[in-house]
């Protein structure tokens, strides 16, 4: 089965945004990361997909997750 | 039922699950992340061993040393109560009821919110209490650091970097953080420190447009697009019912972490131990496996 699209908008600072990549890592789940930190395109795509600011966003073709919210993440790719 | 339930995975519980494990105690630890509080800190220079390392440096540290042992460890989990039920203790979370002769309750602490009009509404929408986390968005933007402490002035002192301008909103009349860090400050061309000023209130339309502050009975309005909160902390205690707490909401221990509840042990910033410092959170957890395995041995 093709693994479902994944782009994880993150800082680089941002401890939970670590913990989301780790998780996919460990899970091998290939993904985009994008850093909203520099990256102000970027940065207005994580704002108007979720409607607010705070980060890790992590978009699963089209499905918003806010904050490392492991369940959802599972849930979401079936793993 | 286990020996022992630890509640809180900061560096509290994760000591006291390494003691634990070490002493070969059945026991669970339930919590929501590892590093608790230590995930936020920007730079740590007073831990020993560390000359400097960043909070989720540390915390990855300590989360490789405890999945060093095969242990049950519960992440993920909401702890919504901790109670005595008969001769054990039952911690429920928000997945489900684990039963324990004895726990550590390592719960830390949470950021204190501003309670005004638009803190609620413009959470996530300007609104940070994780400047590590979310400080990065602001960049080129305005933003207020509210709190004068210590973990204001190093918020501020990331913010001058990357906004262009920058405010320090204090409640008292001089800044209450370390002199370094105010003199580091000083040196920013892009600061405005505003004292004897209190929130009123934050408005904006979908994000945050601005920030009204009472200063000498007078309104005084700045725009903004970021507002990180900082001023303190309250102890995550309202999960234990029927124990002694102090007037802050710590909970009440003596020098072996024991509570007034035999059998119920707490470590860490959730009680009323002197300083909350990663350090000392430590040697608290330490300190409480210890305790808690002689309880089980004399009296478990």
């Amino acid at each position: 089965m093709e693994q479902k699209k994944v782009q994880v908008y993150a800082t680089s600072t941002c401890p939970y945004c670590k913990m989301v990549k780790s998780f996919l890592d460990e899970n091998k789940v290939s993904y985009e990361n994008f850093d909203v930190g520099t990256d102000i395109g970027k940065r207005n795509e994580m704002i108007d997909k979720s409607g607010q600011m705070g980060v890790p966003v992590i978009d699963i073709e089209g499905k918003i997750i806010i904050g490392f919210d492991k369940e959802a993440i599972k849930e979401t790719l079936g793993i | 039922m286990y020996e022992t339930i630890i509640v809180g995975g900061g560096p509290a519980g994760i000591t006291a699950g390494i003691y634990l494990a070490r002493k070969k105690v059945s026991f669970a630890l339930i919590t929501m992340d590892i590093g608790g509080q230590t995930l936020g800190s920007g730079g740590i220079e007073n831990y020993i061993g560390h000359q400097y390392i960043t909070g989720p440096e540390l915390a990855e540290k300590f989360a490789l040393h405890l999945k060093e042992f095969n242990i049950d460890l519960k992440e993920g989990h909401e702890v919504k109560e901790i109670k005595k039920d008969g001769s054990a203790f039952v911690v429920r979370s928000d997945k489900g009821q684990y039963r324990a002769k004895t726990v550590i309750v390592c719960t830390g602490r949470k950021p204190k919110n501003l309670d005004v009009p638009g803190e609620k509404e413009f959470y996530n929408r300007g609104i940070t209490y994780c400047a590590t986390c979310d400080g990065p968005l602001f960049a080129g933007k305005k933003v207020a650091v509210v709190g004068g402490g210590n973990s204001g002035l190093e918020v501020a002192l990331q913010m001058v970097r990357i906004a262009e301008k920058v405010y320090v909103i204090e409640l008292k009349e001089n800044l209450t953080g370390d002199r370094i860090l105010a003199d580091k400050l000083n040196e920013a061309g892009n600061l405005e420190i505003i004292t004897s000023a209190a929130v009123a209130r934050i408005h904006g339309d979908k994000f945050v447009s601005g920030v009204s502050l009472r200063k000498s009975e007078k309104q005084l309005d700045i725009q903004v697009e970021g507002v990180l909160v900082e001023i303190g902390s309250i102890p995550n205690s309202h999960v234990v019912e029927g124990i002694e707490k102090n007037g802050f909401g710590e909970i009440i221990i003596n020098c072996g972490t024991e509570t007034s509840i035999p059998g119920l042990f707490a470590a860490g910033d959730v009680t009323n131990v002197f300083k909350k410092q990663i350090i000392i959170a430590c040697g608290e957890g330490a300190k409480s496996a210890i305790a808690a395995s002689e309880y089980l041995y004399f009296k478990g």
